[in-house]
C-alpha cells in the first residue's frame, strides 16, 4: 500500500513537528543545569532547571512514529516506552498538556505527577512507561478489549531493540498470536540500549526473525524511511483490523542524540551521530514530495513556520503555567 | 604515603567500585553482571574502572533481561561462584522479583542449609532529582520484609566500602542499596557529607552494627541512607535552637541493630524515625514497634513520631516531590514538634 499525497504530507509535517519539538527540548532541558549555577564540582545537574529529571529524545526516529500512526485512528491504542515524544505527537496527544507535564505544571496531562516518561492521554488512547519492556503485554490487553467489545480497533506497542530481550516481550508475542489479537509490535532498532550495542545484547541479527517463533509475520524495514515504514505498517494494521492477528515489525532507525540528554556518549564513535544525520529521513521525504510536485521552498517555509509557532507556543504554555500546590502530591493515589 | 592515605577522600561511587575491585583481585570467583556496567562503568558509577582492570569476562554487560541475569546469579552462586548482580534502579525489581523473592531469598532455607547463595545485588535507590514514580523509590522495606535477604543501606563512602567487602565475603544473598543522591556523581547534586575519608586498604564493617553519627540528649533520630545526611543538617539547625538530637545510622536493615536504637531511646526518651521509603508497613513502623515492645524497660517522654513518604508514589514535579520526600526542614520541624509533645 503506497501513501497518498495527503498521507505523505501528513507524515512530513509530523516529522518536522517532532524534530522541532525534540530540538527545542534539548535546549530548554539544559537551562539551569550547567555551571556555575549548580553545586560546585558538578558538570551538570539533572535535577535542576525548568524541565528536571531524565530526558530521552527521539530525533532521528521520526519515521517509525509517523509511518505507523498514519494508519491509526483516534480509537486505536498506542503504548510507548521511555522515549515517547515522537509517538505521542504522531498519535495527536495534546501538545500543550504534554509539554506542561514535562515542566511539572498543574495543567499537564498528569497534573505534574507523571513527567516525560509517563504520559497518559486517554482521549487519544496513548500511554507510555519508563520500565523497559512493560508496554507489549498492555498493548495485548487493549487489543483483547477491542476484540471483546466487537470493535475493529488495533493496538500498537512501540519499544526499542533493547526491550526485545525482556521476558515480557516474548510472553506478549505468544499471547497475541495465541489469541489472534489485533496488535502490532513495532521494534525501533536504534542499535543501542543506553551504552550497550545491539550486537552485545541480542543473539540474532534481526528481531523480526523472532516472530516466526510465535507464529506471526515478522517484517524487517531496513531503512530509516517513513514510506517504507508506512508500507509495512499498512499491511500489519489492515491484517489486524481484519481479525487475522498480530505482526512484528522491526525498523532500523537512528538515534541522533544521546540515550538521555547529558549522556557523554563515550560508547560510540564521536562522529557517528553526524554521519547518521547525512541520511535525515525528513530531508529524504521532503525530496520525494518535491519530486512529486507536492512541495516547494515557499510551501516548505510556510508549513515549517506554522509548525514552529505551534511547538514554541506549547513550550511557552508549559513554561508559564503554574505549578501544582505541594499538598496536591497527596491526590490521585486512588480514583475518585 | 601514609599521610596521603589519611586524607584521601572518596565519593561513595568510588568507594564501592574500589571495594568491588579489591575483592575481585583477591577472589577470582567474584564477577559482576548488569546493564551498562562495563564501558559505561554503571549508570551510577558503581563499577567505574573495573572493565579496564578485569576485562569483559568478569565485568559482564547484560541484555535488558533482569529475570535472566538475576536467575543466572543464583545458578552461578550455587556452583560456587560469587556473582555481583546490578539492578540498575531498585524500581526495576518488579521485572525479576520472582528470582529474588521466591528463590534467592528462600533456597538456602528450603534446602535445609545445604545450598549457599553468595550473591550481592547492587541497586540504586531514592529520589530528589525529579525522576518520578518508576525511578525514585527506596523500597528497602520490601527486601527486608522477606526472610533470607540481608539488606545494606549505607550513607557514606567509608561505610559503603567496608560494607561492600563484607557483603561480597558473606555466604548469603545481600542487597546493597546505594542512594543516587549520595554517590557523589558529577551530574546530580548530592549531600557532600557522604564523600569522606576512605582507607586505601581493604576493610570490612560487620553487618548489624548501627552507628551513632551524632550524640544528643533530647531526642533520637533513627535513620538510614541519604536521610542520615539530611538529618545531620537538620540537627545542626536544631542545635542552634538548643535541641540536641542524637542520630542513629542503621547502616543495615537485615540484620538490624536493635540494641543501639533502644539504648539511645532509653537515654533521650524521644524517637523520630526519618525514612525515605513509604510510610506504611515499613522501616518507620518496624522501629516504632521495636521500641513499643520494650516499654517495660524504657521510659518514653513523648509518643513516637514517623516521617516518611506519605503513601503516595513519588511525583515528578519539583514542588510535589519536595513535599512527598522528607527534606531537611521537614526533619527539623518534626523534631521540634516532638519536643513539644508529652505523654499526658
Ligand atoms: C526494566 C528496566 N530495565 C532497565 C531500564 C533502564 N533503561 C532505560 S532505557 C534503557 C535502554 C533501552 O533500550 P531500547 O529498548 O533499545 O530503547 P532506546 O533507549 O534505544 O530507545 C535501559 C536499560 C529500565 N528503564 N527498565
Ligand atoms: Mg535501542
Amino acid at each position: 500500500m503506497d501513501p497518498t499525497s495527503e498521507q505523505l504530507l501528513w507524515m512530513y509535517e509530523k516529522m518536522v513537528e517532532i524534530r522541532e519539538y525534540e530540538e527545542t527540548m534539548a535546549k530548554v532541558y539544559l537551562e539551569g543545569k550547567l555551571p556555575p549555577k549548580i553545586q560546585k564540582g558538578l558538570a551538570f545537574d539533572i535535577g535542576a532547571g525548568p524541565v528536571p529529571g531524565e530526558m530521552h529524545l527521539a530525533a532521528g526516529q521520526e519515521p517509525v512514529a509517523v509511518g505507523v500512526c498514519a494508519h491509526l485512528r483516534r480509537e486505536d491504542t498506542v503504548v510507548g516506552a521511555h522515549r515517547p515524544h515522537h509517538f505521542a505527537i504522531a498519535k495527536d496527544v495534546d501538545l500543550l498538556g504534554m509539554t506542561s507535564e514535562m515542566f511539572g505544571k498543574a495543567n499537564g496531562l498528569g497534573k505534574g505527577k507523571g513527567g516525560h516518561m509517563h504520559l497518559f492521554d486517554p482521549a487519544v488512547k496513548f500511554s507510555c512507561s519508563g520500565i523497559v519492556g512493560a508496554g507489549a503485554p498492555q498493548a495485548c490487553g487493549a487489543a483483547l478489549a477491542a476484540k471483546k467489545l466487537g470493535k475493529d480497533w488495533v493496538a500498537v506497542s512501540f519499544f526499542g531493540e533493547g526491550a526485545a530481550n525482556q521476558g515480557a516481550f516474548h510472553e506478549a508475542l505468544n499471547l497475541a498470536s495465541l489469541w489472534k489479537l489485533p496488535v502490532i509490535f513495532v521494534c525501533e532498532d536504534n542499535k543501542y540500549g543506553i551504552s550497550v550495542e545491539k550486537s552485545a545484547s541480542t543473539a540474532i541479527e534481526s528481531n523480526a526473525d523472532r516472530a516466526a517463533g510465535y507464529g506471526m509475520p515478522g517484517v524487517l524495514v531496513d531503512t530509516n524511511d517513513a514510506v517504507a515504514v508506512f508500507r509495512a505498517a499498512g499491511e500489519a494494521v489492515a491484517r489486524a483490523r481484519r481479525g487475522e492477528g498480530p505482526t512484528l515489525i522491526e525498523v532500523k532507525t537512528d538515534r541522533y542524540l544521546g540515550h538521555f540528554q547529558g549522556d557523554p556518549e563515550t560508547y560510540r564513535p564521536k562522529n557517528e551521530a553526524q554521519q547518521l544525520r547525512q541520511h535525515d529521513p525528513i530531508v529524504i521525504l521532503g525530496a520525494q514530495l518535491r519530486a512529486r510536485g507536492e512541495l516547494d521552498d515557499a510551501k516548505d517555509a510556510a508549513l515549517r513556520s506554522t509548525i514552529s509557532a505551534r511547538v514554541q507556543a506549547a513550550y511557552e504554555h508549559g513554561r508559564n503555567s503554574p505549578y501544582p500546590a505541594p499538598e496536591d502530591a497527596l491526590l490521585h493515589v486512588f480514583a475518585d | 604515603m601514609s599521610t596521603a592515605n589519611k586524607v584521601r577522600k572518596l565519593s561513595m561511587a568510588e568507594a564501592i567500585s574500589e571495594g568491588i575491585g579489591q575483592e575481585m583481585a583477591r577472589d577470582e570467583r567474584v564477577f559482576v553482571m548488569g546493564e551498562d556496567i562495563g564501558k559505561y562503568g554503571g549508570i551510577f558509577s558503581a563499577t567505574t574502572g573495573l572493565l579496564d582492570q578485569f576485562g569483559p569476562e568478569r565485568i559482564m554487560d547484560t541484555p535488558i533481561s533482569e529475570t535472566g541475569f538475576m536467575g543466572a546469579a543464583i545458578g552461578a552462586a550455587a556452583e560456587g561462584l560469587r556473582p555481583i548482580s546490578e539492578l540498575m534502579f531498585v524500581d526495576f525489581f518488579g521485572v525479576c522479583f520472582d528470582q529474588i523473592y521466591n528463590h534467592l531469598a528462600k533456597n538456602t532455607y528450603m534446602s535445609g542449609g545445604a545450598c549457599k547463595f553468595p550473591v550481592v545485588i547492587t541497586t540504586g535507590i531514592g529520589g530528589g532529582y525529579n525522576d518520578a514514580a518508576q525511578h525514585s523509590q527506596c523500597l528497602y522495606a520490601m527486601f527486608a520484609h522477606v526472610p533470607g535477604l540481608k539488606v545494606v543501606v549505607p550513607s557514606n563512602a567509608y561505610d559503603a566500602k567496608g560494607l561492600m567487602i563484607q557483603a561480597i565475603r558473606d555466604d548469603n544473598p545481600v542487597v546493597f542499596m546505594y542512594h543516587k543522591g549520595i554517590m557523589g556523581l558529577s551530574w546530580m547534586s548530592y549531600f557532600e557529607g557522604s564523600t569522606n575519608e576512605v582507607p586505601a586498604e581493604p576493610y570490612t564493617i560487620p553487618f548489624g552494627q548501627a552507628k551513632v553519627v551524632r550524640d544528643g540528649k533530647d531526642l533520637t533520630i533513627v535513620t538510614l541512607s541519604q536521610m542520615v545526611q539530611k538529618s545531620v543538617l537538620a540537627a545542626d539547625k536544631l542545635a542552634a535552637e538548643g535541641i540536641e538530637a542524637e542520630i542513629i545510622d542503621l547502616r543495615t536493615l537485615v540484620p538490624l541493630d536493635k540494641e543501639t536504637v533502644l539504648r539511645s531511646v532509653a537515654k533521650t526518651g524521644r524517637l523520630l524515625v526519618a525514612d525515605e521509603d513509604y510510610l506504611s508497613f515499613g522501616v518507620s513502623g518496624e522501629i516504632a514497634a521495636i521500641v513499643a515492645e520494650q516499654l517495660n524497660h524504657l521510659q518514653l517522654k513523648a509518643p513516637v513520631r514517623r516521617l516518611a513518604v506519605p503513601d503516595v508514589p513519588i511525583p515528578f514535579s519539583r514542588p510535589l516531590e519536595q513535599f512527598a520526600i522528607p527534606q531537611v526542614d521537614a526533619i527539623a520541624a518534626e523534631a521540634r514538634a516532638l519536643m513539644q509533645l508529652t505523654l499526658d
